[in-house]
């Protein structure tokens, strides 16, 4: 065997192709799980969402992102099913946002994120498969000189039912796509589905078992040089100095450059000289306003809004105040939620290339269309000159839809060096130093009960950090963030599940200097543990049994009670569990679906818990693929209970104290809990599946936590609580 | 300069000795299916085998290594993707984001080396990989799927 010698550091190569044609743009070359382009020239389009291949091959576009949801798989059971296509031919692609912007939005939203992917975009997918197959019909009813009426199509074939002759999608495609689409068409009925509805495979497994996938860190191109960043840890502050001379020599350096106001980067030939070399680079910063910032202050500050004056309603009725001094007993405590990075296994990153004349950033995206936009800011061109190819995501769950700070930096460095592709990866410590992180929110709760144990009233302050302040000014109403009340709203996607008499939610607004963002499940993961472990409290505080309670209040809330029902009913709620183990209930309306949640846990004389197991229902209305939807319930305990047990950013001067898995552990396989799914689609509505479980993962596991012990734990995470038996 | 066999083939890499195994593995020799997470031996998405053992290539630097050390990578997992627990992935749809895949995979191969039929308490101490998205039990399925499709293929 001869020894292959490889002596560059940088290999110029374009990972699993050699196709670098001229004359053509490098992105359209690139064949990324979901391939990133469409064919500059080829077959012609049946319309915006479907290409079919002279071989049959069915290229479904997909505007949302694939990171792990399912949604790419799910979308195109949606098309395909009003397609009338054969399964085993479909293949996916990302249309571009530039491709989106220059025809006007036909793809709508690329926005993944609220559990949306599916539930906002089921209506125009469905009828751009049901239009496709319409003009493959027209083009085959054409040619053969018979009504369209006559002519049915399923798995690709179009027949003509009195002849019973055949044709194939391949071979009228080109024909359909001159056709002009009829003005509307008609969507099937749900319980006619064939594909949709299915616990089908997904499309994106193969190329991740073999390490073919390419996601945004492992983008290659010809003549790419590799960036590590440092911005100022310290959250409002700015670089003051650096001295790039101390590296310039170190190996691989190309460039030391400032990035913006508070960041340095170092480009290098290979990311881990720049790394290297980056450690070493003499830096000083301007720490600006905020180094007296600390996790005490901001506890303090949002303590006291417990009980201020000011604060926006988000849901009233009948007279809270009145209710609890009219109460025979009231129930009172204090919950506290911690700031949480997203943490995403893979850290944020974004390839750039920029010239004077067109900027081009390939990056793993929640949302194209936002990093075009932070593309064609940080580039200083318009944004036709501009081009985002979308990369595979390691983990989204809100980093990477929002925020594109990763995107802008990549841009500012490669404009720094014109013309040549420069790749920005982040290192853990500064993926978790420049979160965008989950809210910090406190809650004081006041509950009355009558004398039979009725509750009569219920008063709940939110004290706390808005994302919409902080991403999206423009959302708020009359100062007011609405969606801190996800989970307690009285009507809409976040309802609340009971009907309390005499009810007061409010929210006083505190927004420390920390960046909030969109963490996967948002503003429920906090407010339904308030909630549901309040519940508990006053249910325990009646002497009613947990289940009982919530009942009593839930008789106008069918969908919601339906859930809760059937995990009581399938955990086997009122029959013992096995000795030791205890049992917490949770239920939860969130991004338009219906979720609840039992959990068994057993904490021992050490103070140990042990989450056995949990029953879990979804009735997300409609259950597109019953197989992913338990991957997302699954998954969902992973991320809410990691958060549980151990999500937890602390503050201290200013900037934030955990920088890796060492200080911020996530949940491990050893901690999983068995987990079975009920999926109970009631029909009628569409809801998301990524998120609202969630919500109930915590609550569940504190209640059975209460039931074990007879301890309320209000203060997160878990890690910073003695579970010993009260 | 370094020396390495990786995936049944010697290099010879004209790199900083302190440089960890797993940016070579990406950055030299274009390997990408080897995550970097953490950095710092935890998360286990770099895990590759030396010598048949898992290792967390992040914390492993290649002068500590030499031909005669067995590196495999999750391309050299099988020629086709076709070891048992890629067949069991497949067959359950494991991953989702797929990012800490490669890892999580390697690190169940080295546990079948060792273990051929882990019980759930041995899949619980000998996997340490981080999956946010959480595919824990798909995972754990995955892994006693593959054990027994061996042993059903092996008998037949």
């Amino acid at each position: 065997m001869t020894t292959r010698r490889v002596a560059i550091s940088r290999r110029d190569f374009l990972i699993g192709t050699a196709a670098a044609g001229a004359g053509l743009s490098l992105g359209l070359y690139l064949p990324f799980g979901p391939r990133t382009a469409l064919a500059a020239a080829g077959t012609p389009e049946v319309n915006a969402w479907v290409v079919i291949e002279p071989d049959d091959t069915v290229i479904i576009r997909i505007a949302r992102s694939e990171m792990g949801q399912g949604t790419l798989t799910g979308l195109a059971q949606l098309v395909a099913e009003e397609l009338e296509c054969d399964w085993t031919k479909v293949k996916t692609v990302y249309p571009t946002p530039g491709q989106s912007l220059a025809r006007n939005r036909v793809w709508g939203s690329f926005s993944t994120g609220g559990s949306r992917g599916i539930r906002g975009s089921h209506q125009y997918v469905r009828e751009g498969g049901a239009l496709a197959r319409v003009l493959l019909v027209e083009a085959a009813a054409e040619a053969w000189g018979v009504p369209i009426e006559e002519c049915t199509a399923a798995d690709s074939v179009i027949m003509h039912r009195p002849t019973g002759r055949t044709t194939r999608y391949g071979e009228v495609a080109a024909a359909a796509a001159q056709l002009v689409p009829p003005l509307q068409v008609e969507l099937k009925d749900p319980q006619d589905w064939r594909l949709a509805g299915k616990p089908l495979k997904r499309l994106d497994t193969a190329e991740k078992l073999t390490g073919q996938q390419v996601f945004g860190a492992d983008v290659q191109l010809p003549g790419m040089l590799n960036a590590a960043i440092k911005a100022c840890p310290v959250f409002g502050g700015a670089l003051a100095a650096f001295d790039a001379d101390a590296v310039r020599e170190l190996p691989g350096v190309r460039s030391v450059v400032r990035v913006g106001e508070d960041a340095v980067a170092v480009v290098a030939d290979t990311w881990w000289q720049a790394k290297t070399a980056l450690d070493k680079l003499p830096v000083t910063w301007d720490e600006g306003p905020n180094v007296g910032v600390s996790s005490a202050s901001i506890a303090q500050w949002l303590a006291d809004g417990l009980t201020a004056d000011d604060a926006f309603v988000g849901n009233q009725s009948g007279d809270a105040k009145a209710a609890l001094q009219g109460a025979a007993k009231t129930v009172e405590a204090v919950y506290a939620y911690p700031y949480q990075n997203h943490a995403t296994m893979e850290p944020m990153n974004a390839t750039a290339r920029w010239t004077a004349e067109r900027c081009e950033v390939w990056c793993p995206t929640q949302n194209g269309e936002a990093a075009l936009q932070t593309a064609a800011e940080a580039a200083g061109l318009p944004a036709a000159q501009c081009e985002v190819y979308k990369i595979h995501l390691g983990g989204g769950f809100g980093r990477r839809g929002a925020f594109h700070d990763f995107v802008r930096q990549a841009v500012a460095i490669a404009r720094q060096m014109p013309g040549t592709p420069v790749k920005l990866l982040w290192t853990r410590e500064e993926d978790m130093l420049h979160g965008a992180y989950h809210p910090t929110t406190q809650a004081r709760l006041v509950g009355g009960l009558d004398d039979t144990g009725e509750l009569v009233g219920l008063r709940m302050r939110i004290s706390g950090q808005s994302i919409l302040a902080s991403v999206r000014p423009a959302a708020l109403k009359n100062g007011a963030d609405m969606l801190v009340f996800q989970g307690l709203l009285p009507s809409g996607d976040h309802a609340i599940s009971y009907s309390i008499p005499n009810l007061l939610i409010d929210h006083a607004m505190r927004n420390p200097p920390v960046p909030p963002g969109f963490w996967r499940g948002v503003n429920v993961n906090q407010n339904a543990i308030y909630m549901e472990c309040f519940i508990d409290e006053l249910a325990h505080a009646a002497g009613r049994d947990p289940l009982a309670f919530r009942r009593g209040l839930m008789s106008d809330h069918p969908r919601s009670l339906a859930v809760l029902n059937a995990v009581a009913e399938k955990v086997g709620w009122g029959t013992p569990a096995a000795d030791g183990v205890h049992r917490g209930l949770a239920v939860c309306n969130a991004f338009a679906s219906y979720v609840a949640a039992c959990a068994e846990v057993s904490v021992d004389d050490r103070g140990r818990l042990k989450i056995h197991r949990i029953v879990a229902a979804t009735d997300p209305g409609y259950a597109v693929n019953p197989q992913q939807i338990e991957a997302q319930v699954e998954g969902s305990f992973v991320f809410g209970l990691s958060a549980l047990l151990y999500g937890e950013c602390t503050v201290r001067g200013g900037r934030v104290e955990q920088e890796n898995f060492d200080t911020y552990p996530s949940m491990l396989i050893g901690e999983m809990p068995k987990v079975e799914t009920i999926v109970m689609p009631s029909g009628g509505f569409w809801g998301g599946v990524g998120e609202p479980t969630i919500a109930v993962a915590a609550p569940a596991v504190l209640n059975a936590i209460f039931a074990a012990t007879g301890k309320r734990v209000r203060r997160f995470p878990l890690k910073n609580n003695d579970l010993r038996a009260a | 300069m370094a020396t390495l066999n990786v995936n049944g083939e010697p290099f010879s890499i004209d790199v900083d000795g302190a440089t960890p195994l797993l940016w070579v593995l990406r950055e030299q020799l274009g390997l990408t299916g080897t995550k970097y997470s953490c950095g710092i031996g935890l998360c286990g998405a770099c895990t590759v085998h030396i010598d048949g053992r898992a290792a967390r290539s992040c914390v492993v630097p290649v002068s500590s290594l030499g031909t005669a050390q067995k590196v495999v990578t999750i391309e050299g997992l099988s020629p086709d993707g076709s070891h048992p627990l890629q067949r069991a992935w497949t067959e359950l749809d494991v991953p989702q984001c797929g990012y800490c895949q490669p890892g999580m995979i390697m690190a169940a191969a080295a546990l079948l080396e060792t273990n051929p039929n882990p019980s759930d308490a041995d899949i619980d101490a000998g996997l340490t990989n981080i999956c946010r998205c959480g595919t824990f039990n798909r995972v754990r399925r995955g892994i006693h799927l593959a054990v027994q499709q061996k042993r059903s293929r092996g008998t037949s």
